[in-house]
């Protein structure tokens, strides 16, 4: 080989990898962004009936105090997340966050079916003086947020 | 008094860092020796006057004293005293000191022991070492001064983040840093280099060592913080694909593809614009994994309070940093002069592949990372990229990286015999095609990725294997000849050995652990038992145990597997009482073939019973040997011989590096 087919053969190489790279990227794009809303969006998204059933949705917002209870299996949790202007019930099979706590701000993602939201992951901060800025955005767009 | 003596040493470092990152490199222009020469001691000074800065700090936390902002919001007197230490480094603050001094110290490294550089490269990577802490120290002077006082002082703290009083936990950010900062070395290797105009093989002879220092800090941090999180947060996961995980992890893949073009550039003078252009990137992406860190734009778990002003500060850091780099790059880079010619089927051929898919896959994690980001931005909505994103992106790109590190160890520099590696290989490909489709026909049959990656990961740890016998010749000479052979294998060799064998071991273990973990979430009253991948759980009791600062509610489980097998496991809830804030500290038993994982929830009112989540995480603890393996090769590498000798110097005499400038 000359040795402007060796360089050749590189970029070549090089190009049929980021082309790969980029289908790969793009296919993976299409599959798994997840969106995020606010409680109030998923209640009139789901009311206009613009939600699939097989939608992975994110919501956040704060636990809406006194919501906390147990389902009858006793190892699934049941809470309303709330942006002070609506709220949805949502439910968690497992041990919740360490610092999950009512009125706590929380980021919970999975699919709303039937009125409900069942996570399959909840999302508390390691810093409790932290808000996520999903739930900062929520409460901002209700017209509920205090800046401190 | 120590107080106000750290605060000023802090402001006399960041005038002695701008003294060096300036006279000094007049000198250079001016061919002044006497400026050139102030370099090396303003460094040297530098890293006292940080490290003295740090020690007021330190000091400051051991004794709590409650006056120190700082101190009042991150400490308590009710602590430990090892997290009164790690609390210096477990807030913002006290953690950017950290990575000034860690920056100071590596400047301080090469002008201790930089004696064989070519002065005028020494000096200007001094200067440009100078200059980033310049940026460092200004950001937390005028951003994250931990000095700041407070009247009337409090009579105790908040206390640290009870997540964060955990041994592995206190030495994750020293080991993190340590491997982020030390990429700044070979960032400044690579802007003096460009200044010079000059990259020979002795250039990369300095920074490969440097590279796997840093490389090795890097790898153990992303370790040690995954193995915290496995064992502290409870969720019987190690990897989430979190923001600030993938803020670790970027660098560490533009280390590693560095690492290996560095070789190239030491041996075969070749892929130098590459291996400059990758430095800068390995450590821009350092400072943008600092910056969402402490920024807090992206949600993370790990995000702590954040404040805008700083973010912005970073950011600029970081356009000015890399965008000067990058700029100096297009400008400088093409009169660097390539030599080496070589096919491609050659060892600089399979190095080549393994830094395009390497940096093709760090491309493709920051795309995942930043895209909330620009959509934010773009006010098109409130996304998240998950782990899903990132397994299908990543892993497919993995494949062929895997297959080609198996094959490229045996090719020759220049060009390697494709047909005579192949039939060395041929025994391995079999080995490791039974091997998959043994676990596909035996253990699983739903999922063939799964069975692909213990394929690779026999390939992988079979043709290092065999790569190493046939270098020492195993049964094709006597076998004494061998095992003398075997000692005199060059420690860099050795290196790679390890650190190749400790990947295969690894990849088995993010294999088996990601695909056959086996969880059951369940109620436990005392005395009810759950079977979980063939042990017995019983739950025996749970009860009250009083800590240091916290109180626990202690499950106690008793496992039985057969006649023989039968352990307890006792995990934990810790509720702190400075912070009113739990902890889940899960029970882990480890055997061979994988890790009985254990926490215990909340009491059911209704029944009277615990949550408990009991997990079998199999293979687990290949992955922690497989990372140690990697580690150990870094380790290993770096006491060879010729690391330490600079190639400019190995035939002149050594001791005199102070050689006036031509």
């Amino acid at each position: 080989m000359k040795n402007r087919q060796k360089r050749f053969s590189f970029i070549g190489l090089g190009f049929l990898l980021i082309a790969g790279a980029a289908a790969l990227v793009l296919s993976a794009f299409e599959d798994n962004i997840v969106f995020f809303h606010s409680p109030t969006e998923i209640v009139n998204k789901f009311r206009a009936q613009k939600l699939k059933p097989a939608q992975r949705l994110r919501v956040g917002g704060l636990v809406e105090k006194g919501s906390v209870t147990k389902v009858s299996d006793g190892a699934t949790n049941r809470f309303k997340v709330t942006d002070l202007n609506n709220s949805i019930i949502v439910e968690f099979r497992g041990i919740l966050p360490d610092l999950f706590r009512e009125g706590q701000g929380i980021v919970a993602e999975g699919f709303y079916q039937n009125n409900i939201f069942n996570a399959t992951d909840v999302l508390a901060k390691h810093d409790e003086t932290y808000m996520p800025p999903e739930v900062a955005e929520a409460l901002k767009k209700s017209g509920q947020w205090k800046p401190q | 008094m120590i107080i106000e003596s750290g605060h000023f040493v802090l402001i006399l470092s960041l005038l002695m860092a701008f003294l060096q990152s300036t006279v000094p490199m007049i000198g250079v222009h001016l061919r002044n020796n006497q400026l050139m020469a102030i370099a090396a001691p303003a460094a040297i000074i530098q890293f006292v006057l940080i490290l003295g800065s740090f020690l007021a700090l330190t000091y400051a936390y051991v004794v709590s004293d409650f006056s120190v902002i700082n101190v009042t919001s991150n400490s308590h007197t009710a602590k430990p005293l090892l997290y009164k230490v790690s609390g210096v480094w477990g807030n913002h603050e006290g953690s950017m000191l950290l990575w000034a001094l860690i920056l100071s110290g590596y400047g301080a490294a090469i002008a201790l022991f930089g004696g064989n550089l070519t002065p005028t490269l020494k000096v200007r990577v001094l200067g440009v070492q100078a200059m980033l802490g310049v940026g460092i120290l200004a950001f937390i002077l005028f951003t994250s001064n931990p000095f700041l006082r407070v009247f009337p002082a409090p009579e105790n703290g908040s206390g640290l983040n009870p997540l964060l009083q955990d041994p592995g936990l206190a030495f994750h950010p020293p080991l993190l840093y340590l491997g982020y900062v030390g990429l700044s070395l070979t960032f400044s290797f690579a802007v003096a280099a460009l200044i010079e105009g000059r990259v020979d093989a002795a250039w990369a002879r300095w920074v490969r060592p440097w590279t796997l220092a840093a490389w090795g800090f890097l790898t153990g941090g992303i370790v040690l913080g995954s193995w915290w999180a496995y064992y502290e947060l409870g969720w019987g996961g190690w990897w989430f694909w979190d923001p600030v995980e993938n803020a670790s992890f970027m660098p560490w893949l533009a280390a590693t593809a560095l690492l290996h073009s560095s070789i190239v550039s030491e041996k075969r003078d070749s892929l130098k614009s590459w291996t400059i252009f990758l430095a800068i990137v390995a450590f821009g992406l350092s400072l943008l994994g600092t910056f969402l860190v402490r920024s807090g734009v992206i949600t993370s778990v790990h995000a702590f309070a954040s404040d805008p002003t700083r973010g912005v500060f970073i950011l600029l850091l970081l356009v000015v940093t890399i965008g000067g780099a990058f700029l100096l790059f297009a400008w400088r880079g093409p009169s660097l002069k390539t030599d080496g010619i070589f096919h491609p089927v050659s060892r600089e051929g399979g190095l080549i592949l393994n830094n395009f898919i390497l940096t093709i896959a760090a491309a493709s994690i920051l795309l995942g990372t930043l895209y909330p980001l620009f959509v934010d931005v773009l006010e098109l909505g409130k996304v998240s990229v998950g782990a899903p994103y990132f397994e299908s992106v990543f892993v497919p790109m993995m494949i062929p990286m895997i297959v080609v590190m198996g094959i490229a160890p045996f090719l020759r520099w220049k060009r390697g015999d494709f047909n005579k590696t192949t039939n060395k290989l041929k025994v391995v490909g079999v080995i490791s095609l039974i091997g998959g489709c043994f676990v596909w026909l035996i253990v699983d049959r739903s999922s063939a990725l799964s069975s692909l990656g213990i394929a690779l990961s026999i390939w992988l740890f079979s043709a290092t294997f065999v790569e190493l016998t046939s270098r020492i010749k195993l049964f094709q000479v006597p076998l004494k000849d061998s095992m003398r052979s075997i000692i005199r294998q060059p420690r860099a060799s050795w290196g790679m050995t390890f650190a190749h064998m400790g990947l295969a071991i690894a990849v088995a273990g993010i294999t088996a652990s990601s695909t056959w973990k086996v969880e059951s979430i369940q109620v436990m009253k005392f005395g009810d038992q759950v079977k979980v991948a063939g042990y017995t759980y019983t739950l025996k009791e749970v009860r009250k145990v009083q800590g240091p600062n916290y109180i626990a509610t202690r499950g106690i489980f008793s496992v039985k597997k057969g006649d023989n097998f039968n352990v307890t496991l006792k995990p934990e809830k810790r509720e702190y009482q400075t912070r009113t804030m739990v902890t889940t500290e899960a029970a882990i038993y480890s055997t061979f073939f994988g890790d009985l994982y254990a926490v215990v929830g909340d009491r059911d009112e209704n029944s009277g019973g615990y949550i408990t989540r009991i997990y079998f995480n199999p293979l687990v603890p290949w992955m922690w040997a497989g990372a140690i393996l990697m580690v150990l090769g870094a380790a290993i590498s770096l006491t060879d011989r010729r690391h330490r000798v600079g190639a400019p110097a190995r035939n002149a005499n050594i001791g005199t590096s102070q050689v006036i400038v031509k």
